[in-house]
């Protein structure tokens, strides 16, 4: 199976490849995994006092879809707000990287892992207020 | 064809299975269904001869690898333990994951054959609890929920160890 330019380009070279602290109180972290391939996916937020995310890491061990797929929402995930963040669906990660049907779960990895990651930073947001 | 990969094999339907009668019962159709025995058939019979070597096949690779077997005696049972849209794991388990991962890849840029090893033991001794699990939550619970987790999480023990497996041939070569 042939892989589209642009997740070749994402594999080749990774977009923000690395970690965050994970307990700074700014920073949100996402782990999701899939069975059937076998691949697991971390994705880390930080975002400032506005709801703004203004940096994203992930660490991908998985085929090359899944780490495009990751590697283009760290880029996507960085100006926008937690909710907007939020909204992103796999589809249009799957429409952006051209994924073949049988790599639409990589793309589905990463939205979950984004709405891990979102809710993991609301919790600690949360956690903040009733301190 | 309405045997199931069990009942092909005249196995009772359990995680724990008789892997020796398995085995046995899987050459003995092999081998009735080898294509030299039908040479001479009709060819509808040596169609229904092909068919029954391709599913006994199938059925093998199924029932021989433990967390195959798991998914097929759950999805026996209906429920269906991978799923595309089903990405959530114990946080703790997928942290683990990732460590081990970790140090695959460190292991593998310095060449460390010891550390390879050392990780492959720690992870057959984390799949042998696994199967034991399984054993009990599948044939003496019946808890298949809590089965299907546990079979999730050997499949991605099996990646793994193949990705080890992979790492050591080529530090080896």
């Amino acid at each position: 199976m042939a892989y589209s330019d642009k997740v070749l380009d994402h594999y080749e070279n990774p977009r923000n490849v690395g970690s965050l602290d994970k307990n700074d109180p700014n920073v949100g972290t996402g782990m999701v995994g899939a069975p059937a391939c076998g691949d697991v996916m971390k994705l880390m937020i930080k975002v400032n006092d506005s709801g703004i995310i203004e940096d994203a890491k992930f660490k991908t061990y998985g085929c090359g879809s899944a780490i495009a797929s990751s590697s283009l929402v760290t880029e996507w995930l960085k100006g926008k707000t937690i909710d907007e963040a939020y909204a992103i669906k796999n589809s249009a990660i799957a429409e952006e990287l051209a994924l073949p049907p049988v790599k639409i779960h990589c793309s589905v990895l990463a939205e979950d892992a984004i709405k891990a990651a979102v809710a993991d930073i609301k919790a600690k947001q949360l956690a903040k207020e009733t301190v | 064809m309405t045997q199931n990969y069990f009942e092909l094999f005249g196995l009772t339907p359990v995680f724990n299975i008789d892997l020796s009668k398995l085995e046995t019962n899987f050459r003995k159709i092999q081998s009735e269904s080898h294509p030299d025995r039908f040479v001479i058939a009709e060819s509808a019979e040596k169609l229904k001869s092909m068919q029954l070597a391709t599913l006994a096949n199938e059925a093998y690779q199924t029932l021989k690898q433990p967390a195959l077997r798991a998914k097929y005696l759950l999805e026996l049972q209906g429920i269906f333990p991978i799923s595309e849209t089903n990405t959530a794991m114990p946080s703790d388990f997928l942290m683990q994951q990732l460590e081990w991962r970790e140090t695959l890849e460190d292991a593998k840029a310095a060449k460390d054959i010891n550390a390879v090893d050392s990780l492959l033991s720690e992870i057959r001794i984390e799949a042998n609890e696994l199967k034991t699990e399984l054993t009990r939550l599948i044939d003496n619970n019946h808890d298949h929920v809590a089965a299907a987790t546990a079979a999730r999480k050997l499949m991605f023990l099996d990646k793994v160890t193949a990705d080890i497996n992979s790492v050591i041939e080529q530090i080896e070569n």
